[in-house]
């Protein structure tokens, strides 16, 4: 049903849309990042998307632009839905950046904070840019595919006991025999 | 020989010869109170909560062990029921409640969460509230059942009462799997045995 809107928005940003598919009842829209703002600005005042669901990312590390940023937006009066994608980033991970929605929904802080924290993905004129589910002495951004899996970082260093990996209850062959033991080549023993 | 005379109790205290029997009786006395007494500190984070309010409620209560009175205050706690995940954010938090938290107090991890670190093996979640501070008794499940968190009161009763402070865990009475005889619970058993 929303399928009117694609061809909406592709007659209203012939060069920004790169591509547009529709399957599942989910369509979605490709822009190009320059016209990112824009494009949700259409969405908002013109096709009455008063809502914006969601805001998050994709790391696609073998392909450059790395990240998608994706947001979903939602028409309370019409109800539509429809989904926004940009692609940004090299494959480092650096110069990822792209307009912030904050001006146009609220709802777009806490979920910008939340794929900068994640991604490292920047959302130019953010109000407050930082860290909201790690804390700022975290270093790395955690959900890229090579932050590795088994890193941790702890703010409280561990008690300094005898084995502190597996302390009691448990014996050092009890407890997991599946996960990361078996599935990461870091870990020599075991 | 001398005359043999027995310490009284006051030179007993006096001298800190804690051999005698008035001494002992008097710890025993002592920690019959607190076991029997403990204001709990519920440091409740996560999904265990629920099961925490359900230990709370009429049907399964910790109140009739004498642990009834939730002190949101280390000031006046001395248990420490760490009841869900902690995430490395919040382990600051965690260790300074607990040194604000005045001699003698416990510390019980409910969950596996709190006790091992529960499913989760990331950047985010400690692995279990020992690695920052020290537990007395562990109780695991995802949630425990009521039953096996009043298992676990019971079992750190026992351990102010003897005054043990190795880190005990609660174990499942049976396994049902093992007792087929009780009919609880058959796991893909083949009807060809």
């Amino acid at each position: 049903m929303a399928k009117a809107l694609l061809q909406l928005i592709q007659l209203e940003f012939p060069d920004a849309v790169l591509e547009t598919h529709s399957q599942h009842g989910d369509d979605t829209v490709v822009v190009d990042p320059g016209a990112w703002k824009a494009v949700a600005r259409f969405c908002k005042e013109q096709l009455a998307m008063e809502m914006l669901a969601d805001l998050t990312c994709v790391d696609w590390p073998h392909r450059e632009p790395r990240f998608d940023v994706v947001a979903h937006l939602h028409s309370l009066s019409k109800g539509q839905r429809l989904r926004l994608k940009a692609r940004v980033g090299d494959a480092e991970g650096e110069h990822a950046a792209i307009d912030s929605l904050t001006e146009l929904w609220a709802s777009a802080n806490w979920a910008e904070r939340e794929a900068w924290d994640m991604f490292g993905v920047v959302f130019t004129d953010h109000p407050d840019l930082r860290r909201i589910l790690t804390y700022p002495e975290f270093v790395g951004h955690a959900l890229r595919k090579d932050y590795p899996a088994d890193r941790i970082q702890p703010l409280v260093p561990y008690r300094e006991v005898e084995n502190i990996e597996k302390l009691p209850p448990f014996d050092h062959h009890e407890g997991m025999s599946f996960g990361r033991q078996t599935h990461l080549a870091s870990r020599g023993d075991d | 020989m001398g005359e043999l005379k027995a310490p009284t109790t006051q030179e007993v205290l006096e001298t800190g010869q804690g051999q005698g029997f008035a001494t002992t009786k008097f710890e025993d006395l002592l920690a019959w109170a607190q076991k029997y007494s403990l204001f709990m500190y519920p440091f409740v984070t996560a999904c265990c909560g629920m099961e925490f309010m359900s230990v709370s409620g009429p049907r399964f209560d910790h109140s009739r062990f004498g642990a009834e009175v939730p002190r949101f205050t280390p000031r006046q706690a001395d248990l420490l029921w760490v009841v869900g995940t902690i995430v490395q954010r919040q382990a600051p938090v965690l260790k300074r409640i607990y040194e604000q938290m005045a001699e003698p107090k416990w510390v019980l991890a409910f969950g596996t969460c709190a006790s091992v670190g529960g499913f989760y093996d990331n950047y985010a979640c400690v692995a279990g509230i020992d690695k920052i501070i020290p537990a007395d008794v562990y109780i695991p499940g995802c949630p425990p059942r009521p039953e096996a968190v009043l298992d676990g009161l019971l079992l750190l009763q026992d351990k102010i009462q003897s005054g043990d402070r190795r880190p005990g865990i609660v174990k499942p009475r049976f396994d049902p799997v093992a007792r087929p005889d009780m009919g609880v619970v058959q796991l893909r058993r083949s009807k060809h045995g």
